[in-house]
């Protein structure tokens, strides 16, 4: 298990019910961080619709996690 | 080149001057307008939000993209935040170039990969009450509720 932090934006923060949370997973990539938090949250959208980002930058969802990450999960955007 | 989130009214007149250039003979500009009705629903405002950091990057990088695939002078893009009232501007794409057909390309370049790519959220607020995020089969059970 190790301990990150999650953050959640848009429609997911709103989902949520919180901007942010501390977990400790089991999951080692940040795809299998999002089906934890779907499951739990009730997430609707696909990950292939939706984007991940790791410390600030935009990851792939196959990217490992490391103790301490904070992982940002972007739902389906709609700029314009 | 300059990909910008802003809270701020976009003013096209200041943005368009900003591409001038002496090797340039045309100038294309987009812009987004909040129009009062999507999908059948009537829409009486709009709230955007977006990850200005990487909203940023990302765009930056389509500036890039359009530059390396298209004979540019300049391009910019400035994208706003926060809540919206009907007739308001969204987003604001301008291009300068040599020539009239690189910059329409490189515009709709821009505006397309912007509105794929870039972290950036619309929600919409009904008339009859109920509001929802765009795109995203994830919602606020309330935000669906029918008033």
């Amino acid at each position: 298990m190790i301990e990150v932090t999650a953050r959640y934006f848009a429609a997911f923060r709103e989902r949520a019910g919180r901007d942010v949370e501390s977990l400790s997973t089991a999951a080692s990539t940040a795809a299998e961080l999002y089906d934890e938090l779907a499951g739990r949250h009730g997430f609707a959208d696909s990950m292939g619709r939706c984007k991940v980002a790791i410390n600030d930058e935009l990851a792939d969802w196959s990217s490992t996690l490391a103790a301490g990450d904070e992982v940002l999960f972007f739902p389906p955007v709609a700029g314009g | 080149m300059s990909f910008s989130i802003s809270s701020d009214v976009i003013d096209p007149e200041v943005l368009k001057r900003s591409l001038a250039a002496d090797s340039a003979g045309a100038c294309v500009c987009f812009e987004g307008w909040v129009r009062d009705h999507n999908e059948g629903e009537s829409v009486i405002a709009l709230e955007y939000e977006a990850h200005q950091s990487i909203a940023e990057q990302e765009g930056q990088k389509i500036l890039l993209e359009a530059r390396q695939r298209f004979a540019l002078v300049d391009a910019r893009c400035e994208h706003r935040v926060g809540k919206l009232a009907i007739g308001d501007c969204a987003v604001w794409v301008g291009v300068s170039a040599a020539h009239r057909g690189a910059a329409f390309d490189a515009c709709r370049y821009i505006i397309d990969e912007t509105k794929q790519r870039v972290p950036i959220w619309k929600k919409e607020h009904y008339r009859d009450g109920h509001s929802g995020w765009v795109n995203c089969a994830t919602n606020v059970a309330e935000s669906t509720t029918r008033v």
